[in-house]
């Protein structure tokens, strides 16, 4: 157990500490039940589960206050989206494509949005949000506020042009956002190493004068700590950051990947890992949680994940019109 | 009325929209220092500051991203594209993002943004940078796209493409930028996706929009004097598209030439023509004749050049087909 | 490649030629321009002009023989080539022809009107609900839209409603066999082919100044033009000072003058009067008019419902001659002349056996109203197999009407005077009296058949309740 994560459970309030481990639970509830609905057909097209990486989202964005503060994720967003504090039955009902889904149907899994709560919406295509994150945090400096841009994205993305392209222009213009790239060593199927020139990630910011660190994406409160910081910096002094968190996900990168590419040992070296194991062994030791209560938690998150699949299986199909809604204001 | 240039128009547009809405910003390469690289936007960082008028580094799918991201985020963001050309390193960011964003979040999240740039040839500058790119945006569902031919119709239509929630890609041409014309003092808009007859005539409806709206003035002209008159259609906005003015027009002329600066391959010339056989079917005298760009990519050579390009004499001839002279 | 030399039209309103004489034969080669028969037509003996070149291959139509504008006449190619193909396209073309002409009406005087018209009111006759006759003409007649009996322009089989470019086969032959097409596409604008279609313009007969032969908007007008003449109606200044005035024939008028002619010249009209007490029809008129909030039934609904009473008597005054038969009709439907200023027309009330006044009268007024606006479709005017003309409020005491084809007998209604009357106690009463006079065409309706009819219907008119009997 990481000695600085129990010496700094004192500087935490209970209900911080139990929610972080709660959201991770239903996190990880909400994506096996996701999972599994895929299996029976109930959900169809792509499917990118977040287990094993919940304490990067869920630590990143307890660092930040969603009134004033956005996020914008990639494709593997289910976990930013609920840890935004987006409704499960809403988002389940989403991967269901169901008419009471967040985007009415018409998104799906890659595409989770939630307007009110700046959960700016997941994308498809690799590293395409970056820029549109960035101006995002243009539009926060250009206003004067106080806000500040989270954006996530993979190992699979950091190449992308579109990821340089970005980082020297919220350098330029110094804009209120910390890039969070999320590095759970395969880029689909291909170990990172293997195409990268350069293997550790946060001095990739060394190029535009943005200041990088490396974090261990098991442990939620390491990535809470990394996160406020850069974020603060962000937001004060208006200095982007760039995190590297390491985690790894216990699935394929799809439901379609068998996921050959990594041993089991190394698999289960990981699950060891469990930042919600760790998290909760933690306050465990610390004396903040039993397992009953443990079970208790656990057993609702599978109640409130339950209800948002009765929820998404009652809801209904988008009437054919809606086809033809939201392509344009009129 | 005073006359001025197409390019002052569209700066007297922007600079109207900026003053009138403090969200309205600029952002491209040489927009702010130099001017303009066509000094379309000369005088608006003096006038509006770095916060507004923004430089940007030569990275198209960059700043195209961040404009869209701005706009996401509330403020209503000019992205200028250099030339049309250089758009197709920011198509991702046009195509995936701006012009889905609506659609993907099921209408939490919209996209008031304008893309503009020059488009289509203008002189001696080869292939990769005389590209009129209109086809693939006029494809894209959740995108507009306007094309003017005239400084009234380009700061009339500016204005309203700023105020547009819509993204919306503003196609303008080097070589228009000089046009002189007619634009009043006051405030005026132009909506989006109305047609304008710049000529009436009984003989033939000749569609067209752009640069070769002149080229089809001057066939006018020339073919008036031997008794033919056509019909000009400035499209003016090419998505959404107006049919009905182009469908009344061909009812009465019972005759239709499309002229169209780009690619004849999947083009709009095939696309009007296509709606005009379908709708006016019992009206056509002739099929449908179109003059586009020839289906090559642009050479250097001025002659060759030119005569990939619509021209009088090729809307004289199509002309003349139709009417089966 | 060996094509057909096809029957053109030498003047705008033929419809059938007749070789008069060849001047070239087999063989011989065919400059353009060659003067290669000689036709007689409706109006003339023309010169037939090749428009090919070629060697005379066969001909296909002798000295003497008719042919149908579009119809082959004589095939042209290079001298040796195989012809037998299109020989053949020709008979199985021609015998279906043959038989088409057999099925319909016979005793033609005028041989212009052959063809078309008479196809026309065989299609009339086939297509109203009864079994067709001759096997290989109905059913392409019934897969037709149904001509107006007498229609002038209905110059081919292959009917020009404008719906299609390609003319329906000529010589189809059907009873389960495939059809075989004789007749070649017909290149034409979608305009062209509505503007000729709404002038009743025969497409098969025009030829195209376009690409291909694409007929084209201008060569329609061309034969508009031509059709309504000159177009001068310029008076032409006497020597008195006092001008002539030339006035261009519509289709309309045409279309009068031709039907209302054939009527006339083909079917022996002869003529029967009574007149009629109408003092009970009147007073019940308005009796019944004083209760309707919808006012009075027009007094021509009464005589329409009254006439449909009596036919129903005497059914042969509801039947057509069709030259080997007499096809007597199942609907009694009459038509009503409506005097309108581009001609008269005559919209048909349908079914006035089974259906009541009122119905009669609702769909009557709104025929009427039709009529006056030049609404009136094809359709409203066609297939009235018998006619009432009612010239009372001209003031016409009484006329002999001409009968309204494929009908063959016509009902003309004068005016409703008042006259001192004989009645039965000898003494003089004040009656209101009208004169009815019924043409009726002898080859259907002998003297006596026509009087019963005419005295049935006097006996219905004086004392509706009769018809009750």
């Amino acid at each position: 157990m990481p000695e600085q994560t129990t010496k700094q459970l004192k500087n935490y309030k209970k209900d911080f500490l139990s929610g972080l481990l709660r959201t991770m639970l239903l996190i990880r509830r909400f994506e096996e039940n996701a999972s599994k609905m895929y299996g029976l057909k109930k959900i169809g097209g792509f499917l990118h589960l977040y287990i094993g990486e919940e304490a990067v989202a869920v630590g990143a964005i307890s660092a930040v206050d969603l009134k004033r503060d956005y996020v914008f994720a990639a494709y593997r967003d289910h976990g930013h989206a609920i840890a935004c504090g987006a409704d499960p039955n809403v988002l389940m009902a989403e991967l269901y494509a169901k008419i009471d889904g967040c985007s009415r149907g018409k998104g799906g899994s890659m595409h989770m949005f939630d307007a009110e709560k700046h959960m700016m919406g997941g994308n498809g295509i690799v590293g395409a949000h970056i820029p549109v994150a960035a101006g995002c945090a243009l539009k926060i400096k250009y206003k004067k506020e106080d806000g500040v841009v989270l954006c996530f994205f993979g190992d699979g993305a950091i190449h992308q042009g579109s990821f340089h392209e970005t980082l020297n222009m919220a350098s330029i213009l110094k804009l209120p956002i910390v890039f969070i790239c999320e590095n759970n060593q395969y880029g689909m199927g291909t170990y990172y190493e293997r195409v990268s020139s350069v293997h550790d990630f946060s001095v990739m910011g060394g190029s535009y004068g943005i200041p990088g660190k490396q974090v261990d994406g098991m442990d939620v409160l390491a990535v809470y700590e990394a996160v406020k910081e850069a974020a603060e910096r962000a937001r004060k002094e208006r200095i982007p950051g760039l995190l590297e968190i390491k985690t790894y996900r216990y699935r394929g990168h799809s439901m379609s990947d068998p996921a050959k590419y990594r041993t089991k040992e190394e698999l289960d070296s990981y699950k060891k890992q469990d930042p919600i194991l760790i998290l909760k062994e933690e306050l465990t030791a610390g004396g903040l949680l039993d397992d009953k209560t443990y079970k208790q938690w656990d057993d609702a998150c599978k109640k409130q994940v339950k209800n948002a699949v009765d929820f998404a299986e009652q809801s209904k199909e988008p009437p054919l019109e809606t086809l033809y809604e939201d392509v344009l204001i009129e | 009325m005073p006359k001025i240039t197409f390019r002052e128009a569209l700066r007297q547009a922007m600079d109207e929209e900026m003053a009138r809405d403090e969200d309205v910003i600029l952002l491209g390469e040489e927009v702010a220092l130099y001017n303009g690289a066509y000094k379309v936007s000369k005088g608006l960082y003096e006038k509006y500051g770095e916060s507004r008028v923004i430089d940007t580094p030569i990275t198209e799918e960059g700043f195209t991203g961040i404009g869209i991201g701005a706009a996401v985020a509330g403020l209503r963001p000019i992205v200028e594209w250099m030339t049309l050309n250089f758009s197709i390193q920011a198509l991702d960011q046009v195509i995936n993002n701006a012009a889905k964003m609506l659609y993907m979040s099921g209408g939490q999240l919209s996209v008031p943004i304008v893309f503009r740039g020059p488009n289509g040839p203008a002189e001696y500058l080869s292939s990769q940078h005389s590209q009129a790119l209109q086809t693939i945006y006029t494809h894209i569902p959740g995108l507009k796209v306007v094309s003017p031919a005239t400084p009234y119709d380009a700061k009339g239509l500016l204005k309203s493409a700023i105020r547009d929630n819509n993204p919306v890609v503003f196609m303008e041409a080097e070589m228009m930028y000089s046009w002189e014309g007619e634009v009043p003092e006051g405030e005026y808009l132009i909506p989006l996706g109305k047609a304008d007859v710049k000529r009436q005539g009984k003989d033939v409806s000749v569609v067209t929009y752009a640069k070769p709206l002149r080229v089809v003035q001057e066939a006018a002209r020339r073919l008036a004097g031997q008794g033919i008159e056509l019909e000009i259609i400035d499209l003016r906005t090419l998505r959404p598209l107006d049919t009905q003015t182009v469908f009344a027009s061909v009812q009465k002329t019972n005759r239709c030439v499309v002229v169209d600066e780009a690619w004849p391959v999947c083009g709009m010339a095939s696309y009007v023509g296509y709606l005009v056989a379908h709708h006016c079917f019992d009206d056509l005298d002739a099929p449908v004749e179109t003059v586009t760009g020839e289906d090559v990519p642009m050479p250097y050579n001025h002659t060759l050049e030119l005569a990939v390009q619509p021209s009088v004499e090729k809307v004289i001839n199509a002309v003349k087909k139709v009417m089966y002279l | 490649m060996a094509e057909f030399i096809r029957m053109t039209a030498l003047s705008p309103t033929m419809d059938e030629g007749t070789v008069q004489k060849w001047n070239v034969g087999v063989n011989d080669t065919i400059s353009t321009g060659d003067v290669i028969c000689e036709v007689e037509t409706d109006k003339a003996n023309m010169d037939y002009e090749a428009e090919d070149e070629g060697v005379l291959l066969e001909i296909l139509v002798e000295e003497g023989g008719s042919a149908r504008v579009g119809d082959p006449i004589a095939i042209i190619g290079e001298k040796g080539e195989d012809i037998s193909a299109l020989k053949q396209q020709a008979k199985q073309q021609s015998e279906a022809e043959s038989e088409k002409q057999a099925a319909s009406a016979a005793g033609q005087a005028d041989k212009a009107a052959a063809g078309g018209e008479a196809a026309g009111e065989a299609a009339a006759g086939t297509g109203r609900g009864q079994k067709p006759a001759p096997a290989q003409a109905a059913p392409q007649e019934a897969g037709q839209p149904q001509p107006v009996p007498g229609a002038a322009s209905r110059e081919t089989a292959a009917g020009t409603t404008g719906a299609a470019a390609t003319v329906p086969p000529q010589g189809t032959v059907s009873g389960g066999g495939k059809p075989v097409t004789t007749r070649e596409r017909i290149k034409i604008s979608p305009l062209a082919n509505r503007i000729a279609a709404q002038n009743r313009i025969n497409i098969a007969a025009v030829r195209g100044s376009g690409p291909g032969g694409r007929i084209i908007k201008r060569d329609i007008e061309k034969i508009i033009l031509g059709q309504t003449q000159a177009g001068t109606t310029a008076p032409i200044t006497g020597a008195g000072g006092i001008s002539d005035m030339e006035t261009p024939v519509s289709q309309k008028r045409a279309v009068i003058a031709r039907r209302l002619a054939q009527s006339k010249f083909s079917a022996p009209h002869y003529y029967l009067t009574v007149e009629v007490l109408m003092d009970e029809l009147l007073a019940s008129r308005e009796l019944m008019g004083q209760d309707d909030p919808q006012g009075k039934l027009a007094l021509n609904t009464f005589l329409i419902k009254l006439a449909a009473e009596a036919i129903k008597k005497h059914p042969l005054v509801n039947a057509t001659w069709l030259g080997d038969k007499i096809l007597t009709h199942g609907s009694i439907d009459i038509g009503l002349a409506v005097d309108h200023e581009d001609g008269l027309v005559v919209p048909v009330v349908r079914n006035c056996g089974a259906r009541g006044m009122r119905e009669i009268d609702t769909d009557l007024r709104a025929l009427i109203v039709k009529a006056r606006e030049g609404k009136l479709s094809l359709v409203d005017m066609e297939g009235a197999t018998f006619t009432i003309s009612n010239l009372g409020s001209f003031g016409i005491d009484r006329f002999t009407a001409i009968i309204n084809p494929p009908g063959s007998a016509i009902l003309a209604v004068g005016k409703i005077n008042k006259r001192p009357w004989v009645n039965r106690e000898n003494t003089i009463e004040i009656k209101q009296v009208c004169a009815l006079t019924l043409s009726c065409d002898h080859r259907v309706l002998d003297g006596a058949a026509g009087a019963r009819f005419l005295a049935g219907l006097k006996n219905i008119i004086e004392q509706p309740l009769r018809a009750l009997l």
